[in-house]
């Protein structure tokens, strides 16, 4: 198992994409501590890592020095992060005519601001240690544009150009940093779309279908892997040939 | 006081990866010593590890020589 005895975080794996994930890195050998919301959430994330070696944190990454907290917490009991997840993220949609402040801020801070608080506090451990793995979810709507998305594809096109920026500035110390970009992939996310709309999506992708959370966790596993030692400042599409930029 | 130079000289030397005879008092980390703006900033964590303290960054901003970093740490610590 490649990942052995590296302590690996993921934000919001209490369920979709993020469980996937987590999961799969704690089978491939990591010490996972995947974050949820609730309690109850993370009561369940520790009981679901348990057999695989990994356990459960409530984060809610809006909240005030909530994710800087946290990793510390981890950090002093656990020993470094050496792989970081930003998978946290939330929608708030709606045409841009009526699209509220606080649709937007919301998505900022949820999804953008999060990705450089916790990849800042990890960043000590990962300098010392002169190697670190950060994988952040974008999202095919970043690299594409979404009517109804403005907000959640500035975000995501915003984690993109902060994924190469970081990779530029830590790269001299071992230290990757990319994006995995999904298409559309069945989560509770996705299945809070119209059907029609689902529908119209499917028949622009080449593999004709949604893509599954596990697609999306084994392209991270890659990513958090040695395999991908020389990979930094990349996206990697996993959208099945929804688009081919 | 020595002591103070002495652990400040080994941890310049250990971060920029240079020889310890090479880090003179007078030396500055990125024109004598070949530190870019990464490695001062590591620099500026270690000294905080070696003298559990924390240096704000616009304090850490103005420590560009080894001189700077002991006179730092003498100013701020033991007190
Ligand atoms: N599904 C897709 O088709 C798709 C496509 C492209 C990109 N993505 C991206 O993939 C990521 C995961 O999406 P998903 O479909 O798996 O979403 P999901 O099923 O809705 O799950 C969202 C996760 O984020 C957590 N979360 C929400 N708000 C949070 C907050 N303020 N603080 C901390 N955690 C929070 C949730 O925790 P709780 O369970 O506690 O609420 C949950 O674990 C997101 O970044 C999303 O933008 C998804």
């Amino acid at each position: 198992m490649s990942l052995q005895g590296k302590i690996a975080l993921v934000t919001g794996a209490s369920r979709g994409i993020g469980a996937a994930i987590a999961d799969t890195l704690a089978r491939e050998g990591a010490t996972v501590i995947g974050t949820a919301t609730s309690e109850a959430g993370a009561v369940a994330i520790s009981e679901r890592l348990a057999p695989l070696g990994g356990f459960g944190m409530e984060l809610n990454v809006t909240a005030d020095n909530a994710i800087e907290n946290l990793i510390e917490a981890i950090e002093k009991q656990h020993g470094p992060v050496a792989i970081l997840v930003n998978n946290a993220g939330i929608t708030r949609d709606g045409l841009l005519m009526r699209m509220k402040d606080e649709d937007w801020d919301a998505i900022m801070d949820t999804n953008l601001r999060s990705v450089f608080k916790a990849s800042k506090a990890v960043l000590r451990g990962m300098m010392k240690a002169r190697a670190g793995r950060i994988v952040n979810i974008a999202s095919v709507v970043g690299v594409m544009g979404n009517a109804g998305q403005a907000n959640y594809a500035a975000a995501k096109a915003g984690i993109i150009g902060f994924t190469k920026s970081m990779a530029r500035e830590v790269g001299s110390r071992g230290i990757t940093v990319n994006c995995v970009a999904p298409g559309f992939i069945d989560t509770d996310m996705t299945r809070a779309l119209p059907e029609a709309q689902r529908d119209a999506l499917v028949g622009q992708i080449a593999l004709g279908r949604l893509g599954a959370a596990q697609d999306i966790a084994d392209a991270v596993a890659f990513l958090a892997s040695d395999k991908a030692a020389y990979i930094t400042g990349q996206t990697l599409n996993v959208n099945g040939g929804m688009l081919m930029p | 006081m020595e002591n103070i130079e002495a652990r400040v000289k080994k941890i310049v030397a250990e971060q920029l990866g240079v020889n310890e005879a090479e880090v003179k008092t007078e030396s500055s980390f990125v024109d004598d010593l070949g530190a870019d703006s990464l490695d001062t900033v590591e620099l500026v964590m270690a000294l905080e590890e070696e003298f559990e303290c924390e240096i704000p960054d616009e304090d850490a901003e103005k420590i560009t020589t080894v001189q700077q970093a002991i006179d730092y740490v003498n100013a701020h610590l033991n007190k």
